[in-house]
């Protein structure tokens, strides 16, 4: 079923190279590079050096002895991307595009960000590889993300707030691309998400897949065998498909959750896949959530960072092919976990893990006491205290 | 013949050049975009583009962007759209091109797409993010229905993209003047003349040769013209014009600054 390097960019029907015909020779540029630095030796040693000694990986798979306690069901662990230098599993991504834009002579860097997370690794990895970076992020989640704008500041990244659309991560995307656009022969986009023309929606998941092998070899050492099933989080999905892409041959369950928002009947939700149609957008086709006449539809999630009407094209050929189920968590029940999981274990999660965890703990359940699951912990939450403080407060004054 | 080659004839014959002009379905509302376009009729457009709004205009600057906006706003779709095209044609016979994005197209079925705007008068497609690549199917129903698919190259295309994308292209291949989106209002550089000849010379008469994205005066028409190009495509200027001049006046309005651009491609 691994799909490897696609050629023609195709996951099935998905994927592909929708773009204005200024970004081909760019798109070209960067697959011949790609293409030849991933199994370079030179490149993966110097990856390698900036993921261990930089980054801090491998990280822990945690099991959470107390959380599986509480619910009373399969054991959980918890893959910690969220110890990962920057707080998120963004970082496998922005040290790898760096260290290739660094390799094709690109100086500038751009990139989109949603919740931050990204903006945050991308600022994160230019300055330590001696780049410049200026990140696009919707004007709303500039606001409600104010601590991770302020981040990327000190890092040294120019921070464009986008004021034009929804104002959330797909007009950031959007921005991203006319800056790229117009500066295509100078200027790298580091996009962030396993989105976008190929060959991006490969190469981000390449580099995110160590999540997946080092799953992998740890469930063999603790288990001595692979997850009997692994949740992980959907916006673009980019940890997602870091998570399954190498474990899709094993006899692995898996699980990706979108933002139900306030219910997936609603128009508050950010559920691609489940309750999407196949579209065009981002240079890509793809699920998407639109309208009869293919107005890309405005989308919501308590997480920024799953806050996009669009989902990577594997994944969207991984749900018609039925290898990976996806579901939906609302705000609600994300908002719990995060309470839940600060509580019992400690760990204040990203509300954007969040949605993982929750699945997760009603998943437990209804499996046996010696099964496991792996959820993959895609970021600390930080950078939520704020936004839960206040839905609390607000949800306290609605049941009064 | 399609309207959009026969008019391309008519005009060679003339030994003129074409003035391609814009108008966004919707913009300001219903009623002035017929005013616009009896305007760029009136001031002398040989071909119009009709802009679709779609929510996510990625090739356009912020004029058209805003624009496409305030078009949705205002109820703009697939089905006004069509009436609107059935109205201009009750008045003229003037070749009309839609511009839009692959969504639009895609979401509705290319082929149910194409022969809805055919039967209603449009006789070509512009697709600032149809990549030939991936364009078979939008080609096969494009084909279908005698529709005119311009395609568009850019200055870093290669000469032997610039011969595919000909190629599959009918009725002129739209030439984007300068890196960035619709609307800039930079000078031109050397650049763009340099792209403009290059691609003049591979296209040679096979096809005919457009220049858009950053054409805002005559001045700038005569450069493009001078570099060899068979049209100039307007748009953002227009748009902008539109946000400065109160609603009576718009239709004698965008006549005066459509006869101005209009003039750069009579020589006598």
């Amino acid at each position: 079923m691994k799909l490897g390097y696609p050629k023609d960019g195709k996951f099935g029907e998905f994927g592909g190279r929708f773009i204005p015909e200024t970004l081909v020779p760019a798109v070209e540029e960067l697959e011949h590079a790609y293409l030849k630095f991933k199994n370079d030796e030179n490149f993966r040693l110097e990856l390698d050096y900036y993921l261990r000694q930089y980054a801090g990986r491998p990280t822990p798979l945690y099991f959470a002895k107390n959380l599986t306690e509480f619910v009373g069901g399969a054991k959980i662990y918890l893959k910690r991307e969220d110890l990962l230098h920057g707080g998120a599993h963004k970082i496998n991504n922005t040290l790898g595009q760096a260290l290739l834009a660094r390799r094709m002579n690109k100086k500038r860097i751009i990139a989109e960000t949603g919740a931050g997370q990204h903006g945050v690794a991308t600022a994160m990895a230019c300055a330590v590889l001696g780049l410049q970076s200026e990140v696009y992020m919707g004007y709303k989640d500039t606001q409600r993300q104010k601590l991770n704008v302020f981040r990327m500041k000190l890092l040294g990244s120019a921070v464009h707030p986008v004021k034009e659309g929804t104002q959330t991560l797909k007009d950031a995307i959007n921005e991203a691309i006319r800056d790229w656009i117009t500066n295509v022969n100078t200027t790298y986009y580091l996009l962030g998400s396993a989105v976008g023309p190929h060959p991006y929606p490969v190469m981000v998941r390449d580099f995110q897949s160590v999540i997946g092998n080092e799953i992998l070899s740890q469930m063999k050492e603790l288990e001595k065998r692979s997850p009997d099933s692994v949740v992980a989080c959907v916006g673009g999905g980019s940890n997602a498909i870091g998570t399954f892409y190498p474990l899709i041959d094993e006899d692995t369950n898996m699980f990706g959750i979108e933002a139900g928002g306030i219910g997936i009947k609603t128009n508050h939700h950010s559920a691609t896949l489940s309750s999407g149609t196949k579209g065009i957008l981002h240079g890509m086709l793809t699920y998407l959530l639109q309208d009869k006449d293919g107005q890309i539809k405005d989308t919501h999630s308590i997480a920024a960072g799953l806050d996009y009407p669009g989902v990577g094209p594997e994944h969207s050929y991984l749900k018609d092919l039925n290898r990976v189920t996806y579901s939906t968590i609302s705000d609600d029940d994300a908002v719990r976990a995060f309470l839940m999981l600060s509580k019992h274990e400690g760990i204040i999660p990203a509300l954007e893990s969040s949605h993982a965890i929750a699945y997760a703990i009603k998943l437990a359940k209804k499996m046996s006491r010696s099964e496991t699951i792996v959820v993959t912990l895609s970021g600390r939450g930080d950078k939520d205290v704020e936004v839960v403080e206040r839905y609390l407060s607000e949800n306290v004054k609605n049941s009064r | 013949m399609s309207r959009i080659q026969d008019k391309f004839s008519e005009i060679k014959a003339k030994k003129q050049k074409a003035f391609i002009a814009y108008a966004m379905a919707g913009y300001p509302s219903d009623r002035e975009t017929m005013s616009i376009v009896r305007g760029l009729i009136k001031g002398g457009a040989d071909i119009l583009e009709l802009g679709l709004p779609f929510s996510d205009p990625l090739a356009d600057g912020p004029v058209i962007q805003n624009a496409s906006f305030q078009a949705l706003r205002n109820g703009m779709n697939l089905d006004r759209f069509v009436n609107l095209v059935k109205k201009i044609r009750k008045e003229s016979d003037i070749p009309l091109i839609l511009m839009t994005y692959a969504n639009l197209l895609y979401s509705h079925g290319y082929d149910e797409f194409i022969s809805t705007i055919k039967s209603a008068g449009i006789d070509g497609i512009i697709l600032p993010d149809m990549a030939i690549e991936e364009a078979q199917q939008y080609l096969n129903a494009v084909r279908k229905n005698n529709m005119d698919a311009i395609f568009l190259i850019s200055p870093n295309t290669t000469t032997e993209r610039i011969k595919k994308v000909s190629s599959v292209s009918s009725g002129f291949v739209y030439l984007v003047s300068v890196y960035g989106t619709t609307g800039g209002q930079q000078q031109f550089q050397k650049y763009t003349f340099d792209a403009i000849k290059t691609a003049k010379r591979i296209l040679g008469d096979k096809i005919p040769l457009g220049v858009g994205f950053g054409v805002n005066s005559a001045e700038q028409a005569r450069f493009v013209l001078q570099a060899g190009a068979d049209a100039i495509i307007v748009a953002s200027s227009f748009l902008r014009l539109i946000d400065k001049i109160p609603q009576a006046k718009i239709q004698s309005k965008i006549a005066l600054f459509a006869k101005s651009l209009k003039k750069t491609t009579i020589t006598e």
